[in-house]
């Protein structure tokens, strides 16, 4: 396993924040419900440290705590998913009709 | 299988900047999010192969969870119509925030079964206790808060005060929390953990309640930026790259994403958190003299098929009553008698930045026909007739003039500066914020009461006759 402690977490921390803050600094109005929905898939992650935490789990009451886990991320993740595509689809349709 | 699982996880982390980049250009954003779906199949496969992920049982468990949780967001999310999207997004970042929660539960029950006579800190190391408290405290505030959320835009829950002295409720409650955290921290045991958990789901409640209607997208927006941040804690509590790397991409993202929707309605996050301007409605009552004076949707229609030009403001109402395929039927109709229009759409309009015009664009509007406020707000003085359908708040004069007005100094659609006002309104009631509005007892506004779609088909009806 990769060890992430200390000083190398706070600048993995750092970096990954500058990233985020940078990438969406210039976004169109129209486009800021469609991003918080796709945003909000990304951090649908948190499954795979679910997973981990339910797969690590060694008493009956850890495990209901992480199948509970395990099923609230992947249904941040699928219906995160779900949804941003509905609305971006038809973006797109109507940018078809547009030009 | 450690190096494949690495691996994976950094093509996703890859994956997501790259598509949440992508995702803030209309032309990319598709693909944007297809690329994000390719990473997060890709780590969740991966995991499977964890090496700390063992054990029949627990694999099986893992399955059956995500079979279970995906296939109802997957059933839900396909059938939520468009009017309903914020609320939704509320529910699944609630979701995520739970999860988050529940992940610090279990690495804290696992640091205080393992203690023998020392405490959670000794055990898990002081750095990882405290990020596991501290993302076990977001994830739980944004789990709790976002469900208040969902229920205050969906129009389930209206009240918005649960005690007296509510602020002081919330202090205490945040105080009480931070000392079970202390608590948990120096001892072993599962109580004080259970104890911190139920404080924290309260706070949760209890800070979301007060908040008006209104706010809440920017409150949806924050708890979205927060779950993104414990999942990024979590990701140390587990020495997970990808969760600490996408966690904290998205808890940077969604705070700028919250401030920018902030700044489009001129209210400031702490502004919005601790003042609970939906908490009191009748500041402003109904001092505005005057009476509403109505017309049919008929003479609506005349008014605007013998003008030069019209302007469209659509709302939150409007997409409720499905009545916007209408509208457009409508506007087409206008444009054969040779009436200009156009549509002025608020920073807000709908229920989030940006919803209305998704709404438009499923009914065909194209973008050349569509107006932020700053490009249309010059042109209402030399404007015959501003149609107004579902929308309040945000064309209330009460905001710029008013200063007792809650909605004081929002920036707003000038529609009052026109010739002529119609508004189409469902009932006499006030707007969702619970503001009264004082452009409706203006000499040059009419009122048309009815559901948005029959008023509109009737206005069809009439111009087709013309």
């Amino acid at each position: 396993m990769i060890e992430v402690s200390g000083v190398v977490a706070l600048y993995v921390f750092m970096l990954a924040a500058v990233a985020g803050y940078e990438v969406i600094t210039r976004v169109p109005v129209i486009l800021h419900t469609p991003l918080m929905s796709g945003s909000n898939f990304i951090h649908g992650i948190v499954v795979v440290g679910a997973m981990v935490a339910l797969g690590v789990a060694e008493t009956p009451l850890e495990q209901a705590i992480g199948f509970v886990a395990v099923l609230l991320g992947a249904a941040n993740a699928v219906g995160g998913y779900v949804v941003t595509e509905r609305m971006l689809e038809m973006f797109k349709s109507s940018k078809k009709e547009d030009g | 299988m450690d190096w494949f699982v690495q691996l994976s996880y950094f093509v996703a982390a890859v994956l997501f900047i790259f598509g949440l980049k992508a995702m803030s250009s209309p032309v990319t954003a598709r693909q944007g999010v297809m690329w994000a779906g390719v990473g997060m199949v890709l780590a969740t496969a991966a995991t499977l192969f964890h090496p700390s992920v063992e054990g029949v049982g627990n694999i099986t468990l893992i399955i059956l969870a995500v079979a279970i949780g995906g296939g109802f967001a997957w059933f839900t999310a396909i059938k939520v119509k468009m009017t309903e999207m914020p609320q939704m997004v509320a529910v699944y970042n609630g979701l995520g925030g739970g999860s988050a929660g529940a992940i610090a539960a279990v690495a804290l029950l696992q640091g205080a079964r393992a203690t023998e006579g020392t405490s959670v800190a000794a055990e898990m190391g002081s750095d990882v206790a405290v990020l596991a408290l501290l993302g076990g405290v977001i994830g739980s505030v944004a789990f709790s808060g976002s469900m208040i959320a969902w229920a205050k835009l969906d129009e389930r829950l209206k009240k918005s005060t649960l005690v007296e002295n509510h602020q002081w409720w919330n202090v205490g409650l945040a105080v009480v929390t931070a000392l079970l955290a202390l608590w948990v921290y120096h001892t072993g045991s599962g109580f004080p953990i259970l104890l911190f958990f139920l404080a924290a789901l309260a706070l949760g409640i209890f800070i979301t309640v007060p908040i008006g209607g209104a706010d809440m997208p920017v409150v949806i927006s924050l708890f979205n930026a927060l779950t993104g941040l414990a999942v990024g804690f979590k990701g140390y509590v587990l020495g997970n790259l990808a969760l600490i790397i996408a966690g904290t991409v998205v808890g940077a993202a969604g705070m700028l994403l919250t401030v920018l929707m902030a700044k489009a309605m001129n209210r400031s996050i702490a502004n919005i958190l601790f003042s609970g301007f939906g908490a009191t409605p009748s500041a402003s009552g109904s001092s505005e003299g005057g009476e509403m004076k109505e017309v049919g949707p008929a003479d609506g229609a005349y008014m605007m098929a013998y003008a030069d030009r019209v302007v469209i403001v659509p709302g939150y109402g409007l997409a409720v009553a499905q009545a916007q395929h209408k509208l457009w039927e409508m506007v087409e109709l206008l444009q054969q008698h040779d009436v200009e229009v156009k549509f002025a759409i608020h920073p807000v309009a709908g229920r989030m930045p940006g919803h209305m015009n998704v709404l438009l664009a499923e009914a065909g509007v194209p973008y050349d026909m569509i107006y932020d406020m700053d490009e249309i707000n010059e042109e209402f003085e030399g404007t015959d007739v501003v149609l107004i359908i579902g929308a309040n708040d945000v064309v209330n004069p009460a905001a710029r003039e008013d200063e007792s007005s809650p909605i004081y100094g929002m920036p707003i659609l000038n529609v009052d500066y026109a010739d002529n006002v119609l508004v189409v309104k469902r009932g006499r009631g006030a707007g969702f914020s619970g503001v009264e509005n004082t452009l409706f007892f203006r000499d040059n506004t009419r009122m048309v009461f009815g559901d948005a779609q029959k008023v509109v088909a009737e206005m069809v009806q009439t111009v087709k006759s013309m």
